[in-house]
């Protein structure tokens, strides 16, 4: 099933299937190891619930619910 | 002399690596992108002298971010010797995701593989050999931190340093392998140095390399016109990045060998930082801790014992002897912060009292004059407030050394995005409680020009460290005279300069700064313990620093005006009494009618004068505020012979005495010297990062208007309570000025956006852009608008 990492909840895991967005952006999405095949796990919410932190490649990353709508991810069916 | 450069993504050890390589002292953070100046330094234990240069924290070599750009730069154009690429071992893949990049490049490098103390702790392990025969340059496992390793380092980075290395790309076998060794031949022929490099970034569509190379870009986009992809379509720039890290995963993956069972237990970090960022108790937390970090500092009745009568009259051990009440009083126990000021205070007390003493019989009034009050009135009343600062630095290094400012950015950034700004402009802002020279060079990880211009503008609304006695000597004067709170009116202080500064950032924001809500995509450290040694190293530094400019800078401008307080345009010499006669009185009364409506001007009568020119001396350094103060009381006290210098407290005492000037006053002219035009030094940075002379000149009116308004403001609020309703109403005229104003020119750039068409990437994301932004704009006209608001208003209408 598909669904961007934006809907996510605490502790749901996925694997990146695109990356969308422009420029700068998407660039630095990139750089950060965002890209079609990592894995990403939802790890919290920030207090006024934006932005979230999400484990990938083995270290945290913060990024805005904006930023996160950018990525869709496949998550396994249950 | 040979040239190493230290590459890595931010926050991996590079510039602990460059103090222990170079001897030097470069302040060291959890938070990623400390250092965003290179710096140099010289290593001295190879066969030749090797001068090493720390380059800005980078996660890509791409063109975004002017640290990029920096680093970038250098590495291809500076041509060093080597580089020396710094990849923590505890993130692996990410920090091989530039080392691909930098490989590319014809330049010699050693990797030096950090934290593998922490790796090894983990249980997992990392062969560098094999990571050695992957990468075909030299690998060195060794720990910054630790020293460990750096020898071995050093000297096979030497070596590699002789040798030729042509740049070699993991794009080699990747669907895009043929254009790149296209393109790579095309630029090898026209002689371009690193020619892989540039020809992976041309085929990027890199915007640097497009511009440089227009000719063989053509080529670039004769092959994308026929080039297709199932998932990325000719969107090359993705593929790349795409295939460096599957190249990574599925290399590299063979130097790493993980623990068995996964996932570790809840580590320390994860503990600590589930209370920290709660959903409901992060933000209180927050407050709670920068409540304390400043009772700790300034905090006159500690416990609250004084407050709630339980201490008694001769509590104080020390009454009557050298040293009374450092401790405290009958009003409280007092702070660390506090015990700390008062023992440097009974010092230099002692000192110049001594030296008064000495001089008293032997020499003529006029040189006791200068000696007394000349020298070491100025000086100490500035001195005597080192402690507090550094016990304030203390504790912002301690708070960002184990991790937790990052978090702060991350809890706090949607309160920052309805001000127009991204969490990451926090961490510059801070910095600005210490200084604002490097809080306004730390702007460049401000990704967006528009949110750099605003934060600068308001960095010095931050109350600097050098700000800190104009507070810490007038709050301790309302103090003594109303016996309340010094911690509570400073920390109010401070909570001021922020509103400003939030208001003034709305306020551009909607006006000359517009734009939109720059991203937030940041790494979020580890948490470890403060390094006492880090620690121990960038305190020293600033008790230097401080001391310098005491010494130096601050001393030069009290014996300036000392002179200029004591001589009349005639050249002869005034004593005390009359200094009314003087150059700087003159000059200063011609300027302090300026001051009325704030409060410290003509209403203050003869010796008002000395406000507007402690606020003018301000401008070549803050201290030189209460370093006037101290030389200027120390001769308003009549029959100053047996007197000590006046140290910063007593000296306002004596100043509100001699002027009858309002607390309303003393409260406006806090206001006025922390939000005006700031130091020199402060104002040659911003001159430089800004850029342009035109941004420059109006951010130097900015500065101005804004801090004669808020002058006024508090004045006039604080006098007259009643004239508050005629502020908010002002403000209110002004907020809807500006959303009117917005939303015509709104319209007539919407008809012309409409025209242009939307030329989307990916339609779902986009539309989450645009509520987002919609959402984020019309936030200043909600209520937080108040009483300053109107104030920039001013500031901005040029």
């Amino acid at each position: 099933m598909k669904k961007t990492l934006e809907t996510f909840s605490v502790g749901e895991r996925g694997v990146v299937s695109s990356v969308g967005g422009e420029g700068k952006m998407r660039r630095r999405l990139f750089d950060m190891g965002v890209t079609p095949g990592a894995e990403i796990m939802l790890r919290k919410k920030a207090p006024l619930g934006d932005p979230v932190e999400v484990s990938i490649r083995g270290y945290e990353l913060t990024l805005r619910k904006t930023e996160a709508a950018c990525v869709l991810m496949e998550v396994a069916n249950d | 002399m040979i040239k190493f450069a230290l590459a890595g993504n931010p926050n991996c050890g590079k510039t602990t690596l460059f103090n222990n390589l170079t001897g030097a002292t470069a302040h060291v953070g959890n938070w990623p992108g400390v250092t965003v100046e290179k710096r140099d330094g010289v290593y001295k234990k190879c066969p030749e002298p090797v001068s090493v240069v720390d380059l800005p924290g980078i996660y890509s070599l791409s063109p975004y971010t002017p640290e990029e750009v920096i680093a970038r730069n250098y590495i291809l154009d500076e041509k060093p010797d080597l580089i020396i690429n710094i990849v923590d071992a505890t993130n692996l893949e990410r920090n091989l995701y530039l080392t691909t990049q930098i490989l590319e490049t014809d330049v010699p490098m050693v990797v030096a593989l950090n934290m593998m103390d922490a790796v090894e702790k983990n249980g997992d392990k990392i062969d560098a050999r094999v990571l050695e025969d992957l990468l075909a340059v030299p690998v060195v496992p060794i720990s910054a931190l630790r020293e460990k390793g750096l020898k071995e380092l050093m000297d096979r980075a030497y070596a590699a340093s002789k040798r030729r290395r042509d740049g070699v790309s993991v794009l080699g076998s990747s669907r895009l392998a043929g254009i790149i060794g296209d393109v790579k031949a095309l630029l090898y022929n026209a002689g371009v140095d690193s020619p892989l490099f540039h020809a992976i970034k041309l085929v990027e569509n890199d915007e640097i390399e497009v511009a440089n190379h227009p000719e063989e870009y053509k080529t670039v986009q004769e092959y994308k016109e026929r080039f297709t992809d199932d998932v990325f379509g000719n969107d090359f720039e993705a593929i790349i990045a795409d295939e460096r890290y599957k190249y990574i995963s599925k290399h590299f993956s063979k130097a790493l060998v993980r623990k068995s069972g996964e996932k570790h237990a809840l580590s320390r970090s994860d503990k600590a930082d589930k209370v920290l960022t709660h959903r409901i108790w992060g933000i209180p937390i927050f407050v709670v801790i920068m409540f304390a970090v400043f009772h700790l500092t300034f905090a006159e009745d500690f416990l609250y014992l004084g407050a709630m009568g339980a201490l008694g009259e001769g509590w104080v051990s020390l009454a009557g002897k050298w040293g009374e009440g450092m401790f405290g009083s009958a009003d409280g126990i007092a702070s660390p912060g506090v015990i700390l000021f008062n023992l440097l205070d009974s010092i230099t007390g002692s000192i110049s009292g001594a030296i008064g003493d000495a001089m008293a019989s032997t020499t003529s009034e006029w040189a006791q004059g200068f000696v007394v009050d000349g020298i070491f009135g100025g000086l100490f009343a500035v001195l005597s407030f080192l402690p507090q600062i550094i016990v304030l630095f203390m504790f912002f290094s301690i708070l960002e050394d184990t991790g937790y400012m990052a978090r702060v950015a991350f809890i706090l950034d949607r309160i920052f995005r309805k001000f127009g700004l991204s969490g990451r402009a926090f961490m510059p802002m801070i910095m600005g409680f210490g200084c604002s020279i490097p809080a306004m060079i730390n702007t460049r990880t401000l990704a967006d020009d528009k949110e750099r211009t605003a934060t600068i503008r308001v960095i010095p609304f931050f109350s600097c460290g050098a700000k800190l006695p104009i507070l810490a000597a007038i709050a301790g004067a309302i103090a003594q005279l109303y016996s309340s709170n010094a911690d509570a009116i400073t920390f109010g202080m401070y909570m001021l300069g922020i509103t400003v500064a939030i208001l003034s950032v709305i306020f551009m924001r909607n006006t000359t700064m517009r734009g939109d809500t720059p991203p937030f995509i940041m790494e979020l450290p580890a948490y470890h313990a403060p390094q006492a040694k880090a620690l121990g190293l960038h305190l020293w530094d600033k008790t230097k620093h401080f001391v310098k400019k005491a010494f130096t800078i601050i001393l030069v401008s009290t014996i300036a005006i000392w002179f200029l307080s004591h001589f009349t345009w005639a050249w002869t010499y005034v004593p005390d009494e009359n200094m009314d006669e003087s150059i700087l009185a003159g000059i200063g009364q011609l300027l302090q009618p300026l001051f009325t409506p704030l409060g410290f001007g003509s209403q203050l009568g003869a010796a008002g004068w000395v406000f507007a020119v402690a606020a003018v001396t301000g401008l070549i350094a803050k201290e030189n505020v209460i370093a006037t103060f101290g030389t200027l009381a120390a001769c308003l006290v009549a029959g100053f012979q047996a007197d000590e210098a006046l140290e910063g407290i007593d000296s306002v005492t004596t100043l509100i005495g001699a002027t009858g000037i309002s607390t309303a006053g003393l409260i406006s002219f806090i206001a006025f010297n922390m939000t005006t035009i700031p130091c020199f030094a402060a104002v040659a940075t911003a001159k430089a990062e800004l850029g342009t002379k035109k941004l420059f000149k109006s951010t130097l009116v900015f500065w101005l208007v804004v801090s004669y308004i808020v002058g006024t403001v508090v004045y006039l609020v604080g006098e007259w309570w009643w004239t508050v309703f005629i502020v908010l109403a002002v403000a209110a005229a002004t907020v809807v000025g500006v959303i009117a104003y917005n939303r015509k020119r709104d319209a007539k750039v919407g008809l012309a956006a409409a025209g242009a068409g939307a030329i989307g990437r990916q339609s779902e994301c986009d539309h989450a852009e645009a509520a987002a932004d919609a959402d984020g704009l019309p936030t200043a006209d909600s209520d937080d608008a108040g009483e300053d608001a109107a104030d920039d208003g001013g500031a901005e209408d040029k």
